[in-house]
């Protein structure tokens, strides 16, 4: 956006203070993100930047956080929780999402829009309600405090991530490839695994690493419907951040903000690899 | 027929191809229907289901008719004029002695202690004493528990007899049956829920602002750099969204608390002292702060993916005709933006509205919103047709939203990072 | 696993074992090593519990004891259990009011106490050695607890250190923020207390309007300053952090702060709310945590708590039995809630008050909050 040369000096002015401004917006996007990292090797048990931190000296910054963290049986533990219910759930959802995607971008889907809003809605339902209503209703028929119950929550919220990607891929999938496999002479089978699946993948991907993020964020849900036994690493910083915020949670927040760095960048490979096997074609 | 010049096309098979055509797409209909239909089900068991029994359950009322069943009877012809007489009060005596034998008189004092205070006590110290009653029953009761000789006792008995009632409704909008079982207002110092509702949908509504005021140059800039450069900004703004919500919620109480990053920073610099550091978390200045935080790249993905489609040349066209940049920016890009707003703005309101982690932690007292006391409802008081009523009212609001989200803009539409 | 599926697979293992010949030792091992799922308060009360009653029961019975800390939502837990036909609580940490609501509602065994308690050491049956009054048709009572502000020594001048309640409500000589509960209960109590009602009148003034209306006109004077607790590890943190000055807390987590981390933590006796916290058992699992449950709660055990935990012993012949705390030579008898001079203007918490109040109270300090 470089200004043009006929620019007036008011413009000009104007230019660098709007170039200002949106740098002050992605400080506040990106600052206190990245505020947590020196943080969590604080020495210290205080959530402040301590003089010797400050002076770099390596005496202010230790492992100790991440020490307690690999140490504590209910840390460890309720990791391994959340990948259990994270995994099964993000299969649940993409398989069930990823299959409800070729029919809504078949052309003769009837109702499109309104099944569309349907399948979406668990995305919109605010959190509170929708974990009080599966807290009755999974209570009722004996799936409260059970991995399944969990397992099964997380698919619904994760159903609106899949179907909107898998459908956006499939949207802009040209058809006219699968008819040109088949005049080439491919079955349908070696049509689907050789010419689909390969234009498709990325998208289902992407919708599963999104159905995985929503679950193995999620808060609310798994407080109001899981037992002790399924306590997942959410719960266990929830209640941390509710009683006393020990810096061990600033360790587990950064090793969290390197994740999403890890899975941002996976899915805009994806996304390109994607882009350059359709030809990328505009829009 | 066939001989007619305007016959209709036929198939090899001889079937009209309207025919055909018409049997072919009912049979993609019927596909595309069938590879939706799983979803659909599990979606109908897993999340519409839970939704439709907890609408019922503000509604459901079933703990007196069930525990009190001879006491609902007898209470059915009573005009409520003047006490019950002793048939009522020995049907009592033996709902209590069958309740406390088989040790489910719990809940029917919970139920009827939300309407009047005192039943507790009342049913469960009268239950303790039951089996030393006799005849009449009438003075014998009154004897345990003043409560029993009160009008007002019996009229919310009947009242609450019903397998169903609005009364949680009512409490949810802050209202009451009186005791002639007209709807009022409950008294100022009472009311709560109405001053919450409000609260979420004005405290919503700034954020949303914020969100917008913010996250308009944000996007603008995006859009109008070349690409190479855009998207690593991009990632700028994809990786807040990628982040957990407790990651980004610890973080801000890091910086802003009272001991945090920022008055540290700010005692530092003289800029404060020590003593008068401000209070800028367990407020709304705390909620309304890292909300911002946390919609705004929901703000900026829509309008970004709107001003990408606005070709530069409009602003061009519009400066080479001599119009000034502001006056060119307001009639000819910003309206075009308008669906980018609409979007991003109604998207940011309904999460706003349902947000209950972030207003819990941050929001203090003066922070919260109405999704706490859903919380708090399920959690500790363990009024669960209060929460159900209030979560309903909530339910309708988003989906008011939704609806007209959908109306604008197309739920298709909505795209990820 | 619940006791069914559990019985089954032992009958399995059983089975396939016996073939083996080796049936008596499976069944031996599954018999005597169980998961006891138990609830309680986290913190430095279960610490208190681990030390004085878990450690010595695993290694006397190989046992493995959870802790779960959710006793502040434990009826809530019994309920959703219960209603899910899946209770995986074995025994549960739980205030009186709670158990009395969860008793009418059949959540929790009703126990003969007699029967499955300990005698003290002379003989004295359970329902004469505990404190009278305290065995309720569920509960068995295991200490004596009490509700109390604590202040931070050093946010006041040497010479004017805080002493009784009414100074927790006085701005004016005593400044800075205070942290309470964020619960009607006891803020109540204290408010009207610090307004000059004597600590014994203090729930006859609050059965009337204009009480109550005088508790809340109290509290606004102070209203601005405070910062609203939920958990019980929130006050003893921000009093460390000189967040407020004043807090109200639980007495034990205070003396444990000031005991064991140092901390310049200081109570002010002055109209303490007490009550008793104990045990109840979820429907159905009487037989697997009996002997649990008459470990747990004899002379010595109750004694030996209170070697961690300034909580006062809810037997009276574990009473005399109390000494100094764990590792050091600090008596812990002066800061009982039960210890004299601490016990003078005492308020006995009304559990039929609130049991009755609490729901319409609540909402309205609610509604006061939301002001």
């Amino acid at each position: 956006m470089a200004l043009p040369s006929y620019a007036t000096r008011g413009e000009r002015i104007w230019h660098y203070i709007f170039l200002g401004l949106c740098g002050l917006v992605f400080l506040f996007l990106i600052g206190p993100l990245l505020i947590i990292i020196p943080l969590s090797f604080n020495t210290e048990p205080y959530f402040t930047f301590t003089k010797a931190m400050l002076q770099l000296d390596p005496e202010g910054y230790s492992l100790r956080w991440y020490q307690d963290f690999f140490t504590s049986s209910e840390w460890l533990n309720s990791i391994k929780n959340s990948f259990i219910v994270g995994i099964a759930a993000t299969f649940l959802a993409t398989v069930l999402g990823t299959i409800a995607a070729l029919g809504l971008s078949s052309r003769h889907m009837p109702a499109r829009g309104a099944v569309m809003a349907l399948l979406i809605s668990p995305m919109i339902v605010p959190l509170i309600i929708s974990a009080a209503a599966m807290f009755f209703f999974f209570s009722k028929i004996h799936l409260a405090q059970t991995y399944l119950g969990v397992i099964l929550a997380h698919t619904a919220l994760g159903i609106p991530f899949v179907v909107i990607t898998v459908t956006a891929t499939l949207s802009s999938f040209d058809t006219t490839l699968i008819r040109a496999a088949h005049s080439l002479g491919a079955n349908p089978t070696r049509t689907f695994f050789k010419v689909v699946l390969p234009l498709v993948t990325p998208g289902v991907v992407s919708g599963a690493l999104f159905a995985f993020i929503t679950s193995f964020d999620e808060v609310v849900v798994v407080l109001f419907i899981a037992g002790p036994e399924q306590r997942t690493m959410p719960i266990q910083m929830w209640s941390g951040i509710r009683e006393q915020i020990s810096p061990t949670i600033l360790a587990v927040a950064t090793m969290l903000v390197l994740l999403s760095m890890l899975l941002l960048t996976t899915l805009e490979l994806l996304r390109r690899r994607s882009e350059r096997l359709r030809g990328m074609t505009p829009g | 027929m066939s001989e007619s010049p305007t016959a209709p096309l036929k198939t090899a098979d001889g079937v009209s191809l309207k025919t055909s055509l018409r049997r072919a797409v009912r049979r993609s209909k019927l596909k595309a229907l069938l590879l939706v239909s799983p979803l659909l089900a599990f979606l109908l068991i897993a999340f519409l289901m839970p939704l439709f029994d907890m609408l019922w359950r503000s509604v459901d009322n079933p703990e007196v008719s069930t525990a009190l069943p001879q006491t609902s009877q007898a209470l059915a012809d009573w005009d409520g004029a003047s006490l019950p007489d002793e048939p009522v009060f020995a049907a009592l005596a033996a709902d209590l002695e069958a309740g406390a034998e088989a040790r489910n008189l719990g809940l029917v004092s919970s139920r009827l202690n939300y309407e009047k205070s005192g039943m507790r006590s009342a049913i469960m110290g009268t239950a303790r004493r039951v089996d030393t009653l006799e005849a009449p029953y009438k003075t014998a009761l009154i004897d345990i528990n003043d409560d029993w000789g009160e009008l007002a006792t019996w009229r919310v008995i009947k009242r609450e007899s019903s397998p169903y009632t609005l009364s949680y409704y009512l409490a949810a909008v802050d209202r009451q049956y009186s005791p002639d079982g007209e709807i009022v207002a409950v008294p100022d110092y009472m009311q709560v829920y109405v001053t919450l509702f409000w609260r979420t949908f004005w405290m919503s509504a700034v954020i949303m602002v914020m969100t917008l005021v913010l996250g308009y140059p944000v996007a603008f800039l995006l859009a109008n750099l070349p690409l190479r450069h855009s998207n690593l900004l991009m990632i700028l703004v994809l990786l807040p969204f990628w982040t957990s919500l407790l990651v980004r919620t610890t973080t801000w109480i890091a910086i802003l608390q009272s001991q945090g990053v920022l008055n540290d920073m700010m005692v530092a610099l003289g800029i404060i002292a020590d003593e008068a550091r401000w209070q800028m978390i367990h407020n709304k200045l705390g909620t309304i702060v890292a909300m911002t935080h946390i919609l705004l790249p929901f703000m900026i993905l829509p309008l970004y993916s709107v001003m990408k489609t606005i070709p530069p040349s409009y602003m061009h066209a519009a400066r080479s005709l001599g119009g000034k940049p502001f006056l060119c920016f307001r009639r000819v890009y910003f309206p075009l933006t308008i669906p980018g707003i609409a979007a991003g703005g109604i998207l940011v309101f309904i999460l706003s509205i349902g947000y209950y982690i972030t207003p819990a932690l941050v929001g203090g007292q003066s922070g919260r919103f109405i999704t706490n006391y859903i919380a708090y409802h399920m959690q500790t008081s363990l009024n669960w047709g209060l929460a159900a009523a209030i979560a309903s009212i909530l339910l309708f609001v988003v989906v008011v939203c939704y609806l007209v989200f959908n109306r604008l803009i197309g739920v298709d539409k909505v795209k990820l990072g | 696993m619940n006791n069914t599926k559990l019985f089954k697979a032992t009958l399995i293992k059983g089975a396939v074992a016996g073939a083996c010949g080796l049936s008596t030792l499976a069944l031996a091992v599954s018999a005597q090593a169980e998961t006891l799922n138990i609830v309680s308060w986290g913190g430095a009360y279960s610490m208190s519990q681990q030390k004085a009653y878990n450690e010595p029961w695993m290694e006397k019975s190989g046992d493995e004891i959870v802790n779960i800390d959710r006793s502040g939502n434990a009826l809530a837990g019994l309920r959703a259990q219960s209603q899910a036909g899946n209770v995986t609580w074995d025994l549960v940490d739980m205030l009186p009011a709670d158990a009395l609501i969860a008793c009418a509602e059949g959540l929790i065994e009703p126990l003969d106490h007699d029967a499955l308690l300990a005698d003290a050491p002379d003989g004295t049956p359970p329902s004469e050695d505990f404190i009278e009054d305290s065995l309720d048709e569920c509960f068995v009572p295991s200490i004596v607890y009490s509700n109390i502000v604590a202040f931070n020594t050093e946010m006041f001048p040497e010479d004017k250190q805080p002493s009784t309640i009414a100074d927790v409500f006085d701005l004016e000589n005593y400044p800075g923020k205070r942290t309470l509960m964020r619960k009607p209960i006891n803020n109540l109590e204290w408010a009207l207390v610090a307004d000059g009602v004597a600590p014994e009148d203090v729930y006859d003034v609050l059965e009337t309007e204009e009480g109550v209306a005088r508790a809340f006109a109290k509290l606004d004077t102070i209203k601005d300053q405070v910062i609203w607790w939920e958990e019980g590890a929130q006050p003893p943190q921000l009093l460390a952090d000189q967040e407020v000055a004043f807090g109200s807390a639980y007495n034990g987590r205070i003396f444990n702060a000031a005991a064991n981390e140092d901390q310049p933590f200081e109570i002010i006796w002055d109209a303490q709310v007490f009550e008793l916290d104990g045990w109840v058992v979820p429907t159905g699992k009487l037989d697997k945590v009996k002997d649990y449950l008459y470990f747990a709660t004899d002379t010595q055990r109750l004694a030996d708590q209170a070697k961690y935990i300034s909580y006062g012993p809810a037997r009276k012949s574990s009473a005399k039995m109390v000494t100094t705390l764990a590792g050091t030579d600090i008596e812990m008898k002066p800061h009982m809630p039960t210890y004299g001079p601490n016990f003078a203007t005492a308020i006995p918490k009304d559990n039929e008050f609130w049991a009755d109040n609490n729901d319409e109270l609540t909402q309205r300090f609610n509604a006061w909050l939301a002001q």
